[in-house]
């Protein structure tokens, strides 16, 4: 039994967590803060659009990300780099123009710095796409909220909370007033997969 | 679109019966209410005051609503030109390059002269989606993804003529860094080789930035079709012997492509650093991509190619020819669909003509700052080759490109002018043939009198050359229209959180009215 299994709603079914709606990015922003002041850590806000300062609003850590391209882009130019001087020195030593060949006695590299940069943000880009969806689990396409029908509308206009019951701070009663004294609505308790 | 919208005034709004509801009043000499000279006053970046809702509605509307009575037609005719320019590289492939008018020293003319402006022409959803990202432009939302598909599109139509120009197009793999069995390695000093990895690269980062912008929308219409499904509103079929449903197919492609977007706000703030830093790696690349292309002139003995004015000239050029096309391809788009004038405004347009303006008068100053540096640099050749571009056999079309991309954009300056759809339309369509012009001026005038006479000859295109240049048109329009049809045409998401009610800050909890407060038609002075 995993640690978010604790909860079952009175039928059996292992509870997922707590959802709750909001009608206006004002009131789920001011709830997020609310939760974030009272020390829950798994919990999530769904909203259509990334809301303005909503990361400071919940407390949400600067994302790893940036190291990971950084990384990668370190990594592209070097391969650049790699495959240019093994083209010209070890693969076709094609004489041009009397050029140094670009070895590693640093002559010539000159003429590889194009193609290091375009390898180098090749290999960004692609760890900023693939790096994103790794850190957000994606993709996956199923979660227990998903098969809720209100949850079809955080694609169009609504904002939702779902406060999950991994959290250690979760009761069924007491994280319920919460977003209930948050003002939200429609507060339901989401039933696992 | 709304018919089966429950409200029936928000429903006769979508279907644009009541473009303004009565209690919307603009300003008089402001257009359609964008075009506010007072600097303190926030112009709306979307007008009539939608609500998420209608956005939305709107938005994937596009996407799944039959398109007007003029899309099958205009698709047929694109798609009849495609086949057209598909047949021209099929017979060159079959017959040989001798079918171009490739019969003297003027080797490099149409094929190059295409493909330059074609990659040019992509620069400029590269320039709205990364560069003017990085400036918090907010207006780019309106146009960011057509801008970024045409510049796909057009990357496509450019990365064609490499391929078949090779003359044998079988041997085409060659250009790439592959061990073969002959033990050959690209020249990895050559700008064509760069050029090689430049446009590869900017292609694929171009393909990656529109795919990741589009997720959270791919997502929005999966929910909108699982929604239908749910509720049993699906009824519609492929077709009437094909009985599956098209919303179920709806879920599962869309489905497919949104990899599970659940717009989680842990989400969004990877996707917003992602997207900065994909933003903030383009802007060099995209301006690498055309400096190589120049490159690919600049480092060559030629004169009028040696010069090191091109990569900055051909950069400006590009934006320039970009975003002539964007207004060409947006401006038709907001009068064929409804309601696409109130998130493509008259700002929006007066916004894109003063970037041509400014960027035409850069191309312009290039024009004259080549002249000045043949004479003032004393090479006998240099000057040559540029009297003979004013005054020799090609002399019109020297004066071409002078008149579409120097002359007609200053047309601009005047405020009337730059805030008239058809005119700038018009001019769009000048620069368009302009910049076609200035690739053809650069490569032919500069080939067709090589430093030996015996090379002095004419270039003539043959109906091959010309017809297959015609067939990226078409190539191009099919994708472009194919676009319009299947994917979300803006960047709903973005858009939304341009709104006013997207502010967090706006109006807090209480407001039972919902959004009547934001109804009254006056635009927030200052904004944060």
């Amino acid at each position: 039994m995993s640690h978010s299994k604790r909860f079952q709603t009175e039928s059996g079914t292992p509870i997922h967590g707590i959802v709750a709606r909001f009608e206006t990015p004002a009131d789920v922003y001011h709830a997020a803060e609310r939760i974030r002041d009272a020390g829950y850590t798994q919990w999530d806000l769904y909203s259509p659009f990334p809301i303005h300062g909503i990361d400071e609003a919940m407390g949400i850590p600067r994302t790893k990300l940036p190291l990971i391209v950084g990384a990668a882009a370190a990594v592209g130019v070097a391969c650049g780099y790699l495959l240019q001087w093994y083209g010209s020195n070890i693969g076709y030593k094609l004489v041009t123009q009397g050029k140094p060949f670009g070895s590693f006695d640093g002559t010539g590299w000159e003429s590889f710095v194009p193609i290091m940069f375009e390898v180098g943000v090749l290999f960004a880009a692609f760890a900023t796409l693939l790096g994103m969806l790794a850190l957000n689990g994606l993709p996956r396409h199923n979660h227990p909220l998903m098969k809720r029908d209100d949850f079809l509308g955080v694609s169009d206009d609504t904002f939702m909370i779902c406060i999950e019951a991994s959290d250690p701070k979760f009761s069924p009663e007491e994280t319920k007033a919460l977003l209930k004294s948050a003002h939200g609505m429609g507060i339901d308790f989401v039933e696992d997969e | 679109m709304s018919a089966m919208h429950p409200d029936e005034i928000t429903a006769r709004r979508l279907a644009g019966h009541d473009p303004m509801p009565p209690s919307m009043k603009v300003a008089p000499g402001t257009g359609d209410g964008t075009l506010i000279d007072d600097v303190d006053v926030r112009p709306p970046l979307v007008l009539n005051n939608r609500t998420f809702k209608e956005m939305t509605d709107i938005v994937c509307g596009y996407a799944e609503n039959p398109p007007g009575r003029w899309w099958w037609p205009v698709f047929g005719m694109v798609n009849a030109l495609a086949a057209l320019g598909t047949g021209m590289i099929l017979y060159l492939i079959i017959t040989g390059v001798g079918v171009w008018g490739q019969t003297n020293q003027v080797d490099w003319a149409w094929d190059i002269t295409n493909f330059v402006f074609w990659i040019g022409i992509g620069h400029a959803g590269t320039l709205i989606s990364a560069i003017l990202c990085l400036f918090k432009q907010k207006w780019r939302t309106a146009v960011n993804r057509a801008a970024e598909a045409m510049t796909i599109f057009a990357v496509i139509c450019a990365a064609t003529y490499p391929g078949i120009h090779v003359g044998r197009a079988w041997m085409a793999w060659m250009m790439f860094p592959i061990p073969n069995s002959n033990g050959i390695w690209p020249n990895f000093r050559s700008p064509l080789l760069w050029d090689l990895f430049a446009v590869s690269t900017y292609g694929t980062v171009s393909a990656l930035f529109w795919y990741m912008g589009m997720i959270p929308d791919l997502a929005t219409l999966r929910d909108r079709a699982d929604r239908r499904l749910r509720q049993g509103l699906s009824t519609q079929t492929i077709a009437p012997f094909l009985p599956v449903r098209v919303d179920v197919l709806r879920a599962y492609i869309y489905g497919f492509l949104s990899l599970g977007w659940r717009f989680s706000s842990r989400h969004w703030h990877r996707y917003e650093a992602a997207y900065l830093m994909l933003a903030g790696m383009s802007t060099p690349l995209v301006l690498s991509v055309h400096s190589i292309v120049s490159t690919d002139f600049a480092t060559s003995q030629l004169p009028g190619w040696h010069t090191t004015i091109f990569p900055p000239y051909f950069v400006a050029g590009a934006i320039f020819g970009g975003f002539a096309m964007v207004l060409q391809l947006m401006i038709p788009c907001r009068e064929l669909y409804p309601n696409m004038k109130d998130i493509v405004t008259l700002r929006h347009l007066e916004n894109m003509a003063k970037i041509i303006l400014l960027t035409g008068s850069m191309v312009g100053f290039a024009y004259s700052m080549e002249f000045f540096i043949a004479y003032y640099g004393g090479n006998q050749f240099e000057i040559d080759v540029f009297i003979n571009r004013a005054k020799g056999p090609y002399w019109w079309a020297y004066w071409t490109m002078i008149f579409c991309n120097v002359v007609s954009p200053q047309v601009f300056w005047v405020k009337a002018m730059r805030t008239s759809p058809l005119v700038i339309f018009i001019v769009a369509s000048f620069v368009t043939v302009g910049m076609w012009f200035e690739r053809f001026v650069i490569i032919v005038s500069s080939l067709h009198r090589a430093f030996l006479p015996g090379e002095w000859h004419m270039f003539h295109p043959t109906m091959v050359d010309i017809l297959t240049f015609a067939g990226t048109f078409g190539i191009f329009l099919t994708l472009f229209l194919l676009f319009l049809r299947v994917i979300p045409v803006f960047a709903l998401a973005e858009l939304k959180a341009v709104l006013p009610q997207a502010d967090p800050h706006g109006h807090s909890h209480g407001s039972s009215d919902g959004h009547s407060d934001h109804q009254d038609g006056h635009h927030a002075k200052g904004g944060h």
